[in-house]
């Protein structure tokens, strides 16, 4: 039997894929089976994304959530009209109110894929005013820990005192 | 105009095998996605609302304070260039391929040096990208920062508190940041050794991928090591952690060819000889062997083994010999067995005259 990659030389390596429940047979000589590992043998073929991510999606929510739905049916985004079936279609979603609109649905999801919930990277200067304060406060608070750890008790009174003013700040809706 | 300049050269900064470990580390890249508050993502917009994507970006790209950090930028729809000369942004790492997939209503943004690129209306409204030459992460990153500063004087981008910058694929989420390395591995290859590294990589949330990105396999052995986690890590975080992992290739990837060198210095001469008289000499070349052959010279040329062989002409040829740039420089589409000749001899001729 020839090595269906190179059709040259005869075929010593035998592989069976089952995927699905379907079962793919490759033959390939030494060479050829070299120059594949280890990209080939164990891994799966590469998964497109998005069905990826729809599969995954499915899984996490089990029979509540995502994927019960035919592609058109389900909750829909008040914002964009994208429903569920279609983001489990096409494992993308369609606006940024859809992370809002399907907050608890998406949380496990970003967990799984992140191992995280929660933003801690850059915030825009413009349009993240609040972001910027949070972000403020709670690097505020960790330095607070670290003093009272340290027991600098004058610095962490400081830390204390801006952390209220910013607070007080955020609470009146104002701006960094 | 400019654009198609860059279309006309094979050449590009990242290839000048300039700054730290650029024996290994071919390139560094660090794209953000970023979308405009306000506007479906582009999968479900049609051709009119892509353009209102595409004209605020035009109105931020001219706030004066937003042009002086951006240099000099040119803006053009994918639908001017043709199919050649989409696919040669492509071979050039300045656009993805999934990016000609709807070439209507997309346009790139570039800045001459071809450092910076920007393309509308891909998977998000913007994803704007920072390619540097060698290991330069954190300047790639902070070129990025600056950019995205200044286009955020004038566009309302979606974000929340939560989960920081909102995208198409919630993949993406947060920092909306890939920052990724395209390393050289041969000798990794070599000893049969690239496979437990690449396992360990996935363990610290990093991914391996092929020379154009998902689903490409490793031509000329190149891998693209990249992030996978956006949210929930600074941005300075995860370069850093990419900038450790990458550190820790480039001493695997060098002792592996001290190893193999201090085995068997023969074999690795022949190796790397027989590429140079391959590439020196033949008279038909496919993609794959010339991809082969130029690996094994560049791990030559780094391992000094042969001298007088700039690795940037290397890199550069990586580009120039894909099927894309070959047929602009002829003239028009070739057949493959047309193309192959046309590829040996355009090889040939850089290499002749070299020494040895």
């Amino acid at each position: 039997m020839l090595c269906d990659r190179c059709g040259q030389r005869q075929a010593t390596v035998h592989l069976t894929e089952i995927t699905n429940g379907y079962k793919k047979e490759t033959h390939l000589c030494q060479f050829c089976a070299n120059e594949i590992q280890p990209q080939g043998f164990g891994f799966p073929p590469q998964l497109n994304l998005h069905h990826f991510l729809a599969g995954l999606l499915n899984h996490e929510l089990g029979g509540v959530g995502f994927g019960q739905q035919p592609a058109t049916g389900g909750d829909k985004c008040t914002s964009c009209g994208m429903s569920e079936g279609q983001i489990m279609k096409h494992g993308l979603l369609g606006c940024g109110h859809c992370y809002t609109h399907f907050e608890e649905k998406l949380q496990p999801l970003l967990r799984r894929i992140h191992g995280n919930t929660r933003h801690t990277g850059k915030v825009p200067g413009r349009t993240g005013g609040r972001a910027r304060l949070v972000k403020e406060i709670e690097k505020l608070k960790s330095q607070l820990k670290e003093a009272v750890s340290r027991e600098e008790f004058e610095r962490a009174a400081q830390l204390r005192d801006a952390i209220r003013d910013l607070e007080k700040t955020l609470e009146e809706g104002g701006e960094a | 105009m400019a654009i198609k300049e860059i279309v006309n050269r094979s050449h590009s900064h990242w290839m000048d095998a300039e700054g730290a470990d650029s024996d290994i580390v071919i390139s560094s890249r660090v794209r953000v996605a970023r979308n405009l508050a306000g506007i479906p993502f582009p999968h479900l917009l049609n051709k009119e609302k892509s353009n209102e994507v595409i004209h605020a970006l035009r109105l931020a790209l001219k706030n004066q304070e937003a042009a002086d950090v951006l240099g000099n930028l040119e803006l053009c729809e994918l639908s001017e260039l043709t199919p050649l000369e989409r696919q040669i942004l492509v071979d050039k790492h300045l656009i993805s391929p999934d990016f000609l997939n709807k070439p209507e209503a997309r346009t790139v943004v570039l800045r001459d040096d071809e450092v910076v690129s920007i393309m509308v209306n891909e998977e998000d409204h913007l994803r704007i990208q920072c390619l540097l030459p060698g290991l330069a992460l954190m300047e790639a990153w902070n070129i990025i920062d600056k950019i995205d500063d200044g286009l955020e004087k004038t566009l309302d981008y979606a974000f929340c508190e939560k989960l920081g910058y909102l995208t198409s694929c919630p993949t993406n989420v947060g920092t909306g940041m890939r920052a990724s390395v395209m390393l050289h591995l041969p000798a990794l290859k070599l000893t049969k050794q690239l496979y437990g590294v690449l396992n360990a990589l996935g363990k610290l949330g990093l991914t391996v991928r092929g020379l154009y990105g998902e689903g490409t396999e490793a031509l000329g052995d190149l891998y693209q090591i990249s992030n996978q986690i956006t949210l929930g890590q600074s941005e300075e975080d995860i370069t850093n952690n990419l900038i450790s992992s990458t550190r820790q290739i480039i001493a695997q990837e060098r002792a592996a060819r001290q190893v193999l060198y201090q085995k068997g210095a023969q074999a690795v001469e022949d190796r790397v000889y027989r590429a140079y008289g391959t590439l020196k000499y033949a008279r038909i070349l496919t993609s794959e062997e010339a991809m082969r052959h130029i690996s094994d010279l560049r791990l030559g040329v780094a391992m000094k083994i042969i001298p007088g062989i700039r690795v940037s002409l290397l890199n550069e040829l990586m580009v120039k010999i894909r099927p894309a740039f070959l047929s602009k420089i002829f003239g028009r589409e070739m057949t493959p067995p047309e193309r192959d000749v046309y590829r040996a001899g355009l090889v040939r001729k850089e290499f002749a005259g070299l020494p040895c």
